[in-house]
């Protein structure tokens, strides 16, 4: 029961890990592999936040009359992880974007049959400024 | 203590509107009527609970910083209703007016029955 | 009693979590998926509250429930079909899905249970930065210090990455010109209210930026909460407007202003025969010196993520706009 109690957490969190793997896997579509990328994402996320939880801690943040905080150090590395997640996120979609301009279509499947008959073109009229 | 007790009369109807209002999303037949039973939750479930929680709070900073954020809940949630309702009608989507064929019947012998009653 | 509360709130919220990613996975209309990703991602910011990461449930809140979904929803719209998503099947992925999960589940069966505070992750480094915090820089928020001083390299590694993902965007979309609407669409309630509205929401964005060494906050915060402040502006008053506001030449400028301002805070260290990004070296006082330099860093910071997330934003909305 304490083992049930103490890891859960952590179970759930696998979980939620292998749904988003499965999605980037079995989904044809490319928008929801990226959801399912993103859900990955999260749930590590979640796993490395619960690691840093201390029970009947506080926020990391220094006051008076506190003399436990949990640990700070997890809380910094995914700061960092959710910014650079949301980066890959956006340039995933501008792939997606241009994707659908050059296949007409966001099916891997479809862009897949495309690909083996050569039958995509790629407009390259951007202006950067 | 009063506070004390005013506090948790707060919280307690809060909660309770909160659960309303998520009953009334699933639970009503057409978009505009399920929007207006959320509607609740932003503009008097919320409130509560955070008047609640500054009734707990006292007299601080913080409770300063709650008040605000009361204000621009209650002005800024209708709006969101607002854009969502606007949003939908631009979208299409009809506000049912009439009654169904079955709901039909039923008024009409309800209907029968009163005036009988009348009589 | 306050320990049972967190466990409380910490099962209903994953469930809810179980739940959503099931309805992610089942539902095939794509607009539905999105909009159940964004809910998602706000009660995973709740998850990071309950669990005591007050910084980091802030950034979630922001970057994952405001911004990520703003920016699939805009590439809904220019990828058309949003009912296209098949089911498929795949008994292959399932089976490895299904393995790879036995395998970490075994592998959790050596961990420490959850909040032990014996546990050898909390006994090292965490009580000596909490410590050193203290003594060194003297700021409450220990992870702005981390994140600023301690670590700083690491965050600026961080800065060129949310640049360079800019860069990325800017080259495969470009930023398209888009003139202003002759007559806008009336709304006037939308108008009326989102005006002060976003006087607010930029003067928040100040406070966050500035306020980032007393409470949660801190540059990517604030970067996000001011351009969610711009992006509301152009999705009421439409882009053409909110492009001669802040036009779309100056931002990438901005963004490489902003990881120009933290590469020259740690090149003023080498000045001083210090180190590079040892703000002991920028004033005669170490503590205040460390001061200065977490606020010049976090500046730029908050200057790059603002200009980047409007740049990709300016980029999505001004594809159809491009001939």
């Amino acid at each position: 029961m304490n083992e049930l109690l103490g890891h859960f957490n952590y179970w759930i969190v696998i979980f939620l890990m292998m749904m988003g793997l499965y999605m980037v896997i079995a989904s044809s579509n490319l928008i929801k592999k990226l959801i399912g990328i993103s859900v990955f994402q999260a749930s590590v996320f979640i796993l490395y936040i619960t690691f840093g939880k201390i029970t009947e801690g506080s926020p990391p943040i220094i006051r008076d009359n506190v003399d436990v905080y949990s640990n700070p150090l997890p809380h910094v590395l995914i700061l960092t992880a959710i910014v650079v997640g949301v980066a890959t996120t956006s340039v995933g979609l501008a792939l997606i974007v241009r994707i659908k301009e050059a296949y007409g279509s966001t099916d891997e499947d479809d862009i897949h049959d495309m690909d083996d008959n050569d039958d995509f073109h790629i407009k390259n009229n951007r202006s950067i400024t | 203590m009063i506070i004390s007790f005013l506090s948790d009369i707060c919280l307690l109807l809060g909660g309770f509107f909160t659960l309303t209002g998520a009953l009334g999303l699933l639970r009503f037949p057409n978009f505009y009527s399920r929007l207006h039973a959320a509607s609740v939750t932003e503009s008097l479930a919320a409130p509560l609970l955070i008047t609640g929680v500054i009734l707990d709070t006292g007299l601080t900073l913080d409770s300063a910083k709650l008040v605000l954020i009361i204000l621009i809940m209650v002005i800024a949630n209708p709006t969101i209703t607002h854009a969502l309702c606007r949003a939908a009608a631009h979208g299409g989507v009809n506000p049912e007016m009439r009654l169904k064929s079955s709901e039909k019947k039923q008024s009409q012998t309800d209907t029968e029955l009163s005036s009988k009653e009348s009589k | 009693m306050i320990g049972n509360l967190h466990l409380i709130i910490d099962v209903c919220l994953l469930a809810f979590l179980v739940l959503i990613v099931f309805a992610v996975m089942k539902v095939t209309n794509l607009f539905v998926a999105t909009m159940l990703f964004g809910i998602f991602s706000f009660v995973t910011a709740l998850l990071f509250l309950d669990l005591d990461a007050v910084d980091v449930a802030f950034t979630e809140a922001a970057v994952g429930a405001g911004f990520s979904t703003v920016l699939m929803l805009a590439a809904l719209r220019l990828s058309g079909a949003v009912e296209n998503a098949k089911h498929r099947h795949s008994a292959l992925g399932l089976f490895i899905v299904v393995l790879t999960g036995a395998a970490l589940i075994y592998g959790t069966s050596d961990f420490p249970n959850m909040g032990d505070a014996n546990a050898p992750v909390q006994l090292h480094l965490a009580p000596e930065f909490i410590q050193l915090t203290q003594e060194k820089i003297d700021i409450p928020n220990v992870v702005t210090a981390v994140l600023a001083s301690f670590r700083g390299y690491d965050t600026f590694g961080e800065t060129v990455v949310i640049f360079s993902a800019g860069v990325a965007v800017l080259l495969l979309l470009g930023m398209g010109h888009v003139e202003p609407k002759n007559e806008p669409e009336q709304n006037m309630v939308l108008w009326v209210v989102v005006k002060p509205f976003i006087a607010l929401i930029l003067i928040f964005g100040l406070y966050v930026q500035f306020h980032g060494d007393f409470g949660a906050g801190g540059g990517f915060q604030a970067g996000v909460i001011f351009a969610s402040g711009m992006i509301l502006y152009s999705l009421v008053f439409g882009e053409g407007y909110a492009r001669k506001v802040i036009s779309s030449r100056i931002l990438p400028r901005l963004a490489a202003l902003g990881v120009l301002i933290y590469g020259v805070t740690g090149l003023a260290s080498l000045l001083w025969d210090k180190p590079f990004l040892d703000y002991n070296a920028l004033s005669s006082n170490p503590v205040s010196g460390q001061h200065m330099g977490i606020l010049l860093v976090e500046a730029g910071v908050g200057l790059a993520v603002f200009a980047t997330v409007l740049l990709i934003f300016y980029s999505f909305s001004g594809v159809n706009h491009n001939e």
